[in-house]
């Protein structure tokens, strides 16, 4: 339980900053800051547990059949690592708290969207389930992407957010690739099993494609070679968010992955060479690029890259050392970085400005600051005494006693030389050229603003951590770092001791050479500088938007290739499948039943012949809009004549209402259209519409004539049989809409709701130009209320109400129900707009349409909930007669009450689309919108 | 008696509805179209109550009630339409 909660806490602190703060951001902060101080103690209270080698394990089912667990486990590694990101995301908040002092609103989404990071990272180092651990590692890319776009109203936050989106989310799914095929090698996705079966999987025929697809995961998210260029170009985001993010937590998610898979897929020579390579190239990239940065914060960026690819390295060379060497640097990387990008946040602030060439001499100004960049600075230079120092001065023994032989055998530690070279070059010049370097010149800020007290805090907390592990490395980390390398290993470990690093010997001799290189380096920066201007320049973001842009139009061609947005293709594709799925399947018909058992009366017959002459000639008029209404009114009434011969009153009225309202609607869309459709298909494609329906309507025709020949075995008898017993009503329609299907019915209104949504956004800004002229030029008609009309319109409002109300009522026994009696309200309401307008009807009606139709749907789904409630099944309905008087034996269903919920939102549903339509254009022109 | 004039009544009124289809198919005019569906509305609720006496059926009268009220309605917003070339104004 301790376990989840270390993991949970900071996501519920998220909550309470949101619920509780408002705007007080030094209570926001506050709480911010109790939820990860909460989960440190709780962290530090399974320390002495973890440092004597337990292993600390939880585990909940989730999704057992997706074999996803909701399993966490603590080991060492997983303890340095939760450290680091509670630690450091404390430190993170107390900075944000004084950066985004003046801006509560946005120190309150900081707060919220750091606290939800630090749960995603804190879920990838305790998670004991593989699939668990892909979760949290795509909710960190995804929150990192709202990070980095913090401003979102800058243009290149929100192309460096999307760029990182891109590049962590293509990894995050190779790597999920990767987990996949080691599952299924394994047959669990627990991680103690994957960790117990290194050799199974090293010796699988598929082990490279998993390494590669492992290591692109990685790779990735730590902003490896060649996928370094997001990280400098995350830099858009706020510095708090660098410090946290860049420097500390995110980019060492691929390490952790690379310390945790170690004794799964290391110790071959395919991770000896892929993982060192890829590491000395973005050791070397980094420290070079890093050099020649003028911004402060892209020099961090590329000095961080240099670091991840430094402890890649150390992870790729596979021996035990090198592992402990790289976590040990990995905790070094964080404690000296991170305040120098919260330095960088602070100069930004006081100057206004990030550039190197503009911000010098500010030792004057801020000389605490300067004493504490000092300090970090040489820590990554590595200079003696402090945490940098010795773990470089071991990573260049590692390099010494590399597994490589030949050429690599003595390449691999020049190379490393090289690279602490050019570390110390840049480590001189962030300091050198901040706080000295002559004047300041053209600051956009100047004087610098004196930074606040507070903000100084967090920097000076780590500057003195990195003395501390410098200077007794052995009773500060050494113990964790054991536990973390022993449990990443999975093995005993090597002897070796911190405190001894000081002495002198030959990887010393590296260090010192690499100081005096780095500082001759940086002595002869102007030419450099010369140099390195005339080299042709690489903007990895124009290369990657262009890439984007491409892959975008690519994909954009290709979907216009099927759905080119023609409503005719569409129709004809979606009929020309129907024809191919259905007809192949009549293909297998060799007989023709019996005969009907209906026999067809004379004035059916006629009814049917008056059906297809007014279709056909709608299909011949069609251009002619109005006309073409008129006929498909004609065909509506002879459908539902003919519903009512075969007896489906229900289907009858319902026809019939839907009918009416749907041409009212048309209408409405006519008055703002052409009053004829233009001649725009080839005769060619005419042809082919009119052999496909012609083929697709004798393909109807034959299976329904089959369909009443045959003797099948049809459903209704059930629910003819179950409809009273079990529904409490005799209307078999009624019953399986608000019972037997009534989630069916449910998902319907709610579809009924989300349209007229729809109607009303798409209406709610719509600037129309004038209205559509007659082509005669004017109205029939000066009057737009006539008299007679309004008068015979009122009488017939509560009339069809009353039929409405009596429809509903009775619907569940007889034909009827509350979608038939909404559809009456609301064309009855409907003649109402047409006589006297919109305007007159509104003042003497309620207008809140939207507030109905949320209602309704309220209504019918707590009525379904309702029944949970008594331990039935979701929907299911209850009833029992009464008796009361002067109404006699009067049936009382819960299906009443769904039915009221339909009811209610079919009506606001309808009036919502048949006000704002008709709103577009009153007599005063567009009104506002209704509902 | 009323098993004689049902057919016979069922086929005037029958004859008349293929005479509003003429009418509504050939215009000329759009009223004429207007009235030819209106009146064929009208028909219809004829066609209808004769059915339901032949079926000794009174659910389907219900039917009849409900093309009186829509189709009145229907009419409406059509002749609103062609008056002032909007429904709702």
């Amino acid at each position: 339980m301790a376990l989840l909660l270390i993991v949970l806490l900071p996501v519920l602190g998220a909550l309470f900053t949101g619920a509780f703060a408002g705007n007080n951001a030094r209570l926001n902060s506050l709480i911010a800051m109790l939820a990860p101080l909460v989960s440190l103690a709780l962290a530090l209270s399974l320390l002495p547990a973890i440092l004597q080698g337990e292993l600390v394990l939880a585990h909940w089912q989730w999704l057992p059949r997706l074999d996803l667990a909701l399993s966490l486990r603590m080991d060492g590694l997983a303890m340095l690592f939760a450290l680091l990101i509670i630690a450091m995301g404390l430190l993170v908040l107390l900075y944000g708290h004084f950066y985004f002092s003046g801006k509560p609103k946005d120190n309150q989404r900081f707060n919220g969207l750091l606290l939800l990071f630090m749960t995603a990272m804190l879920g990838i180092v305790t998670s004991e389930n593989l699939l668990l651990m892909l979760v949290f590692w795509e909710m960190t890319s995804l929150v990192s992407f709202l990070l980095i776009g913090f401003k979102a109203d800058q243009r290149a936050a929100r192309r460096g957010a999307r760029m990182t989106l891109v590049i962590t989310g293509g990894g995050g799914l190779a790597l999920l690739a990767g987990m996949v095929l080691i599952g299924q090698i394994i047959g669990s996705y627990q991680l103690s099993d994957v960790l117990a079966s290194g050799d199974q999987i090293r010796q699988h025929s598929h082990y490279p494609l998993i390494l590669l697809l492992v290591l692109l995961g990685a790779m990735t998210k730590s902003a490896q070679f060649p996928f370094h260029f997001w990280l400098p170009h995350a830099m858009t985001a706020p510095t708090p968010v660098s410090a946290y993010l860049h420097s500390a937590t995110m980019v060492k998610a691929g390490i952790f992955l690379l310390a945790r898979f170690h004794p799964v897929l290391a110790e071959t020579d395919l991770w000896l060479y892929s993982v060192s390579t890829v590491g000395m190239a973005t050791l070397l990239t980094g420290a070079f690029v890093a050099m020649f940065k003028h911004d402060i914060k892209g020099l961090l960026a590329y000095s961080t890259i240099s670091h991840l690819g430094l402890i890649t390295l150390l992870l790729g060379m596979g021996t035990r050392m090198g592992l402990i060497v790289g976590l040990f640097h990995l905790l070094n990387h964080a404690m000296f970085k991170a305040p120098l990008f919260m330095m960088a946040g602070i100069v930004e602030k006081a100057t206004g400005s990030r550039d190197m060439q503009l911000i010098n001499g500010l030792w004057r100004y801020m000389p605490y600051l300067m004493v504490l960049t000092g300090i970090c600075a040489a820590a990554m230079a590595g200079l003696p005494l402090l945490n940098g120092f010795l773990s470089k001065k071991m990573f260049f023994a590692e390099t010494l006693q590399s597994p490589f032989t030949g050429v690599l055998g003595w390449l691999t530690p020049t190379l490393a030389a090289v690279a602490g070279l050019l570390s110390v070059a840049y480590s001189v010049r962030i300091f050198h050229n901040v706080f000295f370097n002559g004047l300041p010149r053209d600051l956009p800020v100047f004087p610098p603003r004196p930074p606040a007290r507070g903000i100084l805090i967090p920097v000076t907390v780590l500057t003195l951590a990195c003395i501390v592990v410098g200077l007794v490395p052995q009773y500060v980390v050494h113990t964790l770092l054991q536990q973390a390398a022993h449990a990443a290993l999975g093995a005993p470990l090597p002897a070796y001791n911190l405190g001894l690093l000081h002495r002198f010997n030959l990887p010393f001799l590296m260090s010192a050479l690499a100081l005096t290189g780095g500082l001759v380096m940086y002595l002869y920066r102007r030419q450099l500088f010369a140099i390195y201007d005339r080299m042709p320049e690489v903007d990895a973001k124009e290369n990657f938007e262009w890439l984007m842009l491409r892959a975008g139009n690519f994909a954009e061609r290709q979907v216009h290739r099927l759905e080119n947005g023609s409503l005719q293709r569409y129709g004809a594709l979606l009929v020309a499948t129907c024809l191919v799925l259905a007809g192949s399947a009549l293909t297998g018909l060799t007989t023709w039943g019996g005969g009907v058992t209906t026999p067809a009366d004379p004035v059916t017959v006629l009814a049917a012949v008056i059906l297809m002459a007014a279709a056909v000639a709608a299909v011949v008029i069609h251009r002619q809009r109005l006309l073409a209404l008129l006929l498909i009114g004609t065909c509506g009434l002879f459908v539902t004549l003919l519903f009512a011969r075969f007896s489906a009153p229900d289907l009858a009225l319902t026809q019939l209402s839907v009918e009416v309202m749907a041409v009212i609607i048309m209408m409405l869309a006519l008055s703002f259209l052409p009053q004829t459709s233009p001649r725009e298909s080839s005769s060619l494609r005419r042809l082919r519409d009119l052999i496909l329906a012609v083929a697709t309507g004798s393909g109807v025709a034959v299976l329904a004539y089959t369909v009443m020949t045959r003797p099948a075995q049809s459903i209704s008898g059930f629910f003819l049989d179950n409809s009273l017993t079990g529904g409490g009503g005799s209307n078999v329609v009624n019953v399986i809409l608000v019972d037997f299907r009534g989630f069916d019915t449910l998902g319907e209104i709610t579809v009924l709701a989300i349209a007229a949504m729809a109607v009303f956004a798409l209406t709610r800004n719509l600037q129309l130009k004038e209205r559509v002229t007659r082509e005669s030029g004017s109205y029939w008609a000066s009057e737009p209320h006539p008299v007679i009309l309004r008068m015979i319109a009122r009488p017939v409002l509560p009339v069809a109400l009353m039929v409405a109300g009596y429809i509903f009522l009775r619907g569940h026994n007889l034909p009827g129900g509350g979608f038939i009696a909404g559809l009456v309200a609301s064309v009855a309401l409907s003649l109402q707009y047409m006589a006297g307008g919109l305007v007159w009807a509104h003042q003497r009606m309620l207008t809140a349409f939207r507030p109905l139709i949320g209602a309704g749907l309220l209504l019918a789904l707590a009525t379904g909930l309702g029944s949970l409630a008594f331990g039935a099944p979701f929907l299911s309905s209850w009833f029992n007669h009464y008796h009361l008087p002067l109404l006699g034996e009067v049936e009382l269903a819960t299906a009443l009450l769904f039915d009221l919920g339909v009811f209610m939102t079919v009506v606001g549903a309808t009036l919502l689309i048949l006000a704002n339509l008709g709103n577009l254009m009153t007599l005063d022109g567009p009104g506002k919108e209704i509902g | 008696m009323i098993d004689f004039v049902l057919p016979i009544a069922l086929g005037l009124f029958s004859l008349s509805l293929l005479m509003n289809l003429f009418r509504l198919l050939r215009g000329p005019d759009v009223v004429d179209r207007i009235l030819g569906l209106d009146t064929l509305n009208i028909n219809a609720i004829a066609v209808i109550v004769l059915a339901g006496i032949a079926m000794d059926s009174r659910l389907i009268f219900e039917a009849a009630l409900l093309i009186a009220l829509m189709g009145f309605i229907g009419t409406v917003a059509m002749t609103q339409y062609l008056v002032r070339g909007d429904v709702i104004e």
